[in-house]
């Protein structure tokens, strides 16, 4: 398969106690923005999210994976603190700093039934990479 | 796992040499079988704990050992900080001081069964549960310095409960060492409404009748008879706990360099007891101590006034309150020689045997009880703390189940309404704001308990002395 044809998507994958979260595409923009959606569809399908509010985060690290943890740790701070749930994503990653915007909703129990709050993103698997296909992978185990 | 890697002590005690950058063995507790079945990241983490700076004796793992973050979830782990010994942040684990506790109600099933549903409804409504709900108190500035320092005691002063209640609780109520000013304001925002919350997950408020008795004499001290009424609290330190693990983990990982610390694996993030960080963390990690304490303390308070709504009469007392995800300064025998150690509990129950001096005087005799919860729908056990278990493993034993099966499957094996309707034809009724929650939570999603407990039991750790039975599950 050509990966030029790629459309940026997420899976998750398996660990005993908990969830691996995974964004593939051809950026790596794209491919933090696809962790966040799998981050998303651990606690409720992102599909019946609406995305009616904004919340603007930024981040900085030394490498892509410790800002990779520090993005997914920051959208679980901001919707427990806000109470929000989100469907899509907008990232921008330059030297080191990544800012973005992350839309979304108030959690409301009976729509969208969230299964089980993300505590934190985790070292576990934690690896981001370009495949020689061209494809970006980002990916870690969340603790739930 | 291929027990063919394992130098077998009994039948119960499985040890891997220290080879390579071990510093001490590991051992695993657990029998044949069980041990067959574990994953074989147990195998490399638990090794490569025993590499940790300043371990000693040896890195062990408890029956219920699965594949955790750094440290295994099962994992015990003790430093001597004259030696050079870490504290890690991994080594706790992000729900700290998770654990559970147990209330005595007065009531036999005859007694509980005609009001059953009723008792199911004030529960749910009383105890706010699942992802996003928020306590009805709010902290400021002041009031969670308080709680951070004063853990179960600060909320025994705002009125959340009995001065008896006290005793029953690990540290008395109250971690000492705590420091407040190590505590982030990110961690305080996401705690200041979730206190008197129960969480998600595997976290539960659980009514149960007392199943089976193993020992008389103990399950009497405990306060324990057949068809009893019992309610466990299963919860943590919520999301203070989590972002203070996600904060200190990332801070650890990125100074072990600095500390000259060769790490195996980032996530077995630590810092030397000594290092300011090292001191920061525990003073933290401390402070999240008493919020989870705090926390099963207002439910507990919370429960108290949902029971009273259906029995007016009765009074919950403790039993007891145990932490399994926790790092404390205890002191204990390495080589004939009395040591101050900072033991690591990740998804590991501390034990203490009888006469042990931070038992009150009732558990004298006894030793500790030792509360393992089970998953949804199964059975949960109390065991006591024996004098072997000093020798064993510094007085651990496991903490449940452990899964055996991931979210995603368990979520394509079960729906959650058809669980809840199963188990109401066995008479356990579930209240949960998420089904897709209750399936991720199926009873068979989890190793059978009755055999982790079966194993520590003969392997010393504690002694069996009552099964009990969920009756009503309120679930996150």
């Amino acid at each position: 398969m050509n990966s030029k044809t790629i459309a940026p998507y997420w899976e998750h994958f398996e660990h005993g106690a908990d969830i691996g979260i995974r964004g593939i595409a051809l950026t790596l923009e794209q491919a933090f923005e696809q962790t966040a959606v799998a981050m998303t569809a651990v606690i409720t399908d992102p599909d019946q999210v609406l995305a009616t509010k904004a919340v603007s985060i930024h981040c900085e690290a030394p490498d892509h994976e410790m800002l990779l943890l520090d993005w997914i740790n920051e959208l679980v701070y901001q919707m427990a603190v806000q109470g929000l749930l989100f469907k899509r994503y907008q990232v921008a990653i330059h030297e080191g700093k990544l800012s973005a915007t992350a839309f979304g909703e108030a959690v409301d129990r009976q729509k969208h039934q969230p299964a089980v709050e993300i505590k934190g993103a985790t070292f576990t698997e934690l690896h981001v990479y370009q495949q020689p296909d061209g494809a970006w992978i980002a990916q870690c185990i969340v603790d739930v | 796992m291929d027990i063919s890697q394992f130098i077998q002590r009994n039948a119960t005690c499985w040890e891997i040499a220290a080879k390579g950058n071990m510093r001490v063995p590991a051992i695993i507790y657990a029998d044949e079988q069980l041990l067959q079945d574990m994953d074989q990241k147990v195998y490399e983490q638990i090794t490569n704990v025993a590499s940790l700076p300043g371990i000693v004796e040896a890195a062990y793992a408890m029956p219920d050992a699965h594949w955790g973050y750094g440290f295994p979830i099962g994992g015990v782990a003790a430093f001597d900080p004259e030696q050079g010994g870490v504290v890690s942040a991994g080594g706790v684990g992000f729900d700290i001081s998770c654990g559970v506790r147990t209330l005595h109600t007065g009531l036999n099933m005859i007694e509980l069964q005609p009001h059953k549903q009723a008792l199911a409804d004030e529960l749910y409504r009383k105890v706010p549960v699942g992802v996003g709900s928020k306590g009805r108190i709010h902290l400021n500035h002041d009031s969670m310095h308080g709680m951070l320092k004063g853990g179960a005691q600060w909320a025994l002063d705002q009125g959340f409960g009995e001065p008896e209640d006290l005793e029953r609780i690990e540290e008395h109520g109250c971690m000492a060492g705590a420091e407040p000013k190590y505590v982030s304001p990110k961690a305080r925002e996401r705690q200041k409404d979730e206190m008197g919350t129960l969480g998600s997950g595997n976290h539960y408020l659980e009514v149960q009748q007392v199943a089976e008795i193993y020992d008389e004499t103990v399950a009497a001290v405990f306060g324990l008879k057949i068809n009893d009424v019992v309610i466990s609290i299963h919860c943590g330190s919520r999301g203070l706990g989590h972002q203070i693990g996600t904060e200190f983990l990332k801070d650890m990982a990125m100074s072990a360099a600095h500390y000259q610390i060769a790490l195996p694996d980032r996530e077995l993030a630590c810092a030397p007891l000594a290092s300011p960080l090292g001191k920061q963390y525990l003073g933290a990690m401390r402070a999240a101590i008493n919020c989870a304490l705090a926390n099963r303390q207002i439910i507990t308070h919370l429960t108290r006034q949902a029971v009273a709504k259906v029995f007016p009469d009765i009074h919950l007392g403790l039993l007891y309150d145990v932490s399994h995800n926790t790092c404390k300064l205890e002191h204990h025998t390495v080589n004939s020689q009395k040591k101050a150690l900072y033991v690591h509990r990740k998804g590991a129950t501390r034990a203490f045997g009888p006469d042990h001096p931070d038992l009150p005087p009732v558990f004298k005799d006894t030793g500790q009880p030792v509360l393992i919860g089970g998953s949804m729908g199964t059975s949960s056990y109390v065991l006591c703390g024996t004098l072997e278990g000093e020798l064993r493993s510094f007085s651990s034993a496991c903490h449940g189940a452990g899964r055996a099966m991931s979210r995603s499957q368990a979520t394509k094996q079960w729906q959650g309404r058809t669980l809840v309707d199963e188990l109401a034809a066995r008479g356990i009724i579930i209240r949960s704001p998420s089904m897709r929650g209750v399936a991720e939570e199926a009873p068979a999603a989890y190793k059978d308990v009755s055999v982790v407990v079966d194993s520590a039991d003969r392997a010393g750790l504690a002694r069996k002395v009552a099964r009990l039975e969920p009756v009503i599950c309120i679930k996150g």
